[in-house]
């Protein structure tokens, strides 16, 4: 029995559907068409907005300072997902041929820190990357290790250990954002590596290719949909994050989220606030276009 | 002896190679040092999270004795509660109608309702905001719990449709001949839904549940927007002590939270088993 018709059973498919579609209308479309509607709005004295269909809202969203602050949130995006990739895929792998008795714990323990609160997370980071923190201690223990292995050669030791500063720059964002969405990586990788054909890399080991070459030419091509997945679920939040550069980041790594903030708090400039807004959702949907096509490409071959 | 009666690693083993358990391990440090140490230093007798100066329960005494924190937990255990109870009812209302029915606009109606998973977390936001304060005029100033309304409402947007897809993918796997079997015996459509569809959908929904609380419970950014001066939940009440004073009851707070985290976990896990948590995601 295949998808009923909506027609055949009208009183069943009322019941399923009127709730859902009326939530979804009511508390989802509108609020989107409501901020669609003001981004070509401008403000007309302390709180009115007339929406007159300006487009200067999105003609200024193109000026130098705005475009630097969305190519710099890519740019953060972009690097948060490499180093995540990097990171997870071995995870990925170790769960995918762990024992049967291991793998559900191993997830389990990727899966944990994912459902912890991301404050908490957070502020967790920024006590370890604090100027006294542990992150600061153990570097200057390496430090110190280094200086008295110059000295045992003869050499001079080197100058003492000034604690560096680890949070409040573009560093800590990314470090922050990396460790907030490496299960976001993992778990998709995972999956993909789990429905993999296991004879074709014991094939591809049995011809003689090394393990890293099998990796490279025989898991990553089949894993692709599921890398592509990962790199999607990663990169998506990643570019909208605001808690993370808001906290960690310093004065020059605000990223696009805390743009918007500011035009809603701050600055109090709706308009401009709406038409960021949806240009961020825009490049969402870019981004997920593309890896559609990506998708297709391949069955056209 | 024990060295040379374990078994040699097989090719295909590569989580028993000695690399690989390095990296997994490191990885595992990277992600809960932080939370170890945050737990540790909330029983530090200590104003600031650097040395430690001896065990105290203090914080947690303070904390617990923090009357605006305390709100700020019991509102979002709330909100968590009753956004869960609605998503789940939506989103594996939306789950059947998808997976049962064919219908006009079919592909628009699943984007649109898997649209708030992509949408980031402040256009959303925004979007509440300019919703319910200019859309609606909402009254701020409701009497505990209608205060939490507004921000109920956004938080049941985005949950949903995490349900919606958890259920699904668990429908995929359903024998339609079962549906039919009811039928001959007699079922109508409810006793249909209830007696043999729910008890099939029953480990998607504990997962679904267990996502929407934890969604809800973790989200700042929407509720930072949506919620008015007045009503504050834990994450917005935690947003603001960092940015203002960090002090230890933070640290008690949080740990209150982790093992609240880990507690929910556990039920899960208690109720459906490790594997079964784990594939939904």
């Amino acid at each position: 029995m295949a998808e009923q018709d909506w027609k055949a059973n009208k009183r069943v498919f009322a019941a399923v559907s009127l709730p859902t579609l009326l939530w979804t209308v009511v508390f989802f479309v509108v609020p989107m068409a409501i901020v669609w509607f003001y981004s070509f709005g401008e403000n007309a004295g302390l709180n009115e907005i007339h929406v007159s269909g300006t487009l200067d809202n999105y003609k200024r969203a193109t000026e130098w300072l705005y475009l630097g602050i969305f190519g710099k949130s890519f740019a953060v995006a972009a690097l948060v997902t490499l180093i995540c990739l990097i990171v997870g895929f071995p995870v990925a792998m170790a769960i995918t041929f762990a024992s049967e008795k291991w793998r559900p714990w191993l997830l389990l323990g990727i899966m944990l820190p994912f459902w912890t609160n991301l404050l908490v997370r957070t502020y967790a980071l920024m006590i370890l990357l604090g100027q006294q923190g542990y992150a600061n201690k153990g570097l200057g223990a390496l430090w110190d290790g280094a200086s008295w292995v110059k000295t045992l050669v003869g050499l001079q030791p080197l100058p003492t250990w000034e604690p560096v500063q680890l949070l409040f720059n573009n560093f800590a964002v990314v470090f922050g954002l990396v460790y907030v969405h490496l299960p976001f990586m993992v778990l998709p990788l995972y999956a993909a590596l789990d429905r993999l054909d296991r004879s074709l890399i014991e094939a591809s080991l049995d011809l003689g290719a090394g393990h890293f070459r099998t990796i490279l030419r025989i898991v990553v091509p089949l894993a692709a949909p599921g890398i592509v997945a990962g790199v999607m679920i990663t990169l998506i939040p990643a570019l909208g994050a605001y808690l993370t550069p808001d906290l960690m980041g310093g004065t020059d790594s605000q990223m696009i989220a805390n743009v918007i903030e500011r035009q809603f708090k701050k600055a109090n400039d709706w308009p401009f606030g709406s038409a960021l807004s949806f240009i961020l959702i825009y490049a969402m949907f870019i981004l997920i276009a593309l890896q559609s096509m990506r998708r297709k490409v391949p069955e056209i071959d | 002896m024990a060295l040379f009666s374990r078994s040699p690693v097989a090719p295909l083993e590569y989580s028993r190679t000695l690399w690989m358990r390095l990296w997994v391990g490191a990885v595992m440090v990277f992600l809960y040092a932080p939370l170890i140490v945050l737990m540790i230093f909330s029983f530090n007798d200590s104003k600031r999270n650097v040395v430690w100066r001896g065990f105290t329960l203090k914080y947690y005494d303070k904390a617990l004795n923090n009357d605006a924190l305390i709100e700020a937990l019991v509102n979002s255990l709330t909100i968590a509660a009753l956004a869960t109870i609605f998503s789940l009812i939506l989103g594996a209302v939306a789950a059947v109608m998808l997976w049962r029915f064919r219908f006009p606009f079919k592909g628009a109606v699943d984007g649109t309702i898997s649209l708030p998973i992509i949408v980031p977390e402040i256009c959303m936001g925004v979007a509440f905001l300019m919703f319910f304060a200019k859309g609606l005029h909402w009254p701020t100033d409701l009497v505990w719990p209608l205060n939490l309304g507004a921000i109920t409402i956004a938080h049941i947007t985005f949950c949903f449709p995490f349900v919606t897809m958890v259920v699904r993918s668990r429908l995929a796997s359903f024998n339609r001949e079962q549906e039919e079997a009811a039928k001959d015996l007699g079922a109508g459509e409810w006793q249909m839904f209830r007696d043999v569809l729910i008890p099939h959908m029953r480990p998607a929904l504990v997962a679904g549940a267990l996502l929407s609380f934890t969604l809800s419970l973790d989200d700042f950014v929407i509720t930072y927007f949506t919620s008015g001066p007045e009503t504050i939940t834990f994450p917005v009440k935690v947003y603001s002590m960092l940015r203002f004073s960090v002090t230890p009851e933070v640290n008690a707070a949080s740990t209150i939270l982790i093992i609240l985290t880990v507690v929910l976990t556990a039920i899960a896990l208690k109720l459906q088993g490790v594997k079964a948590i784990a594939e939904t995601h």
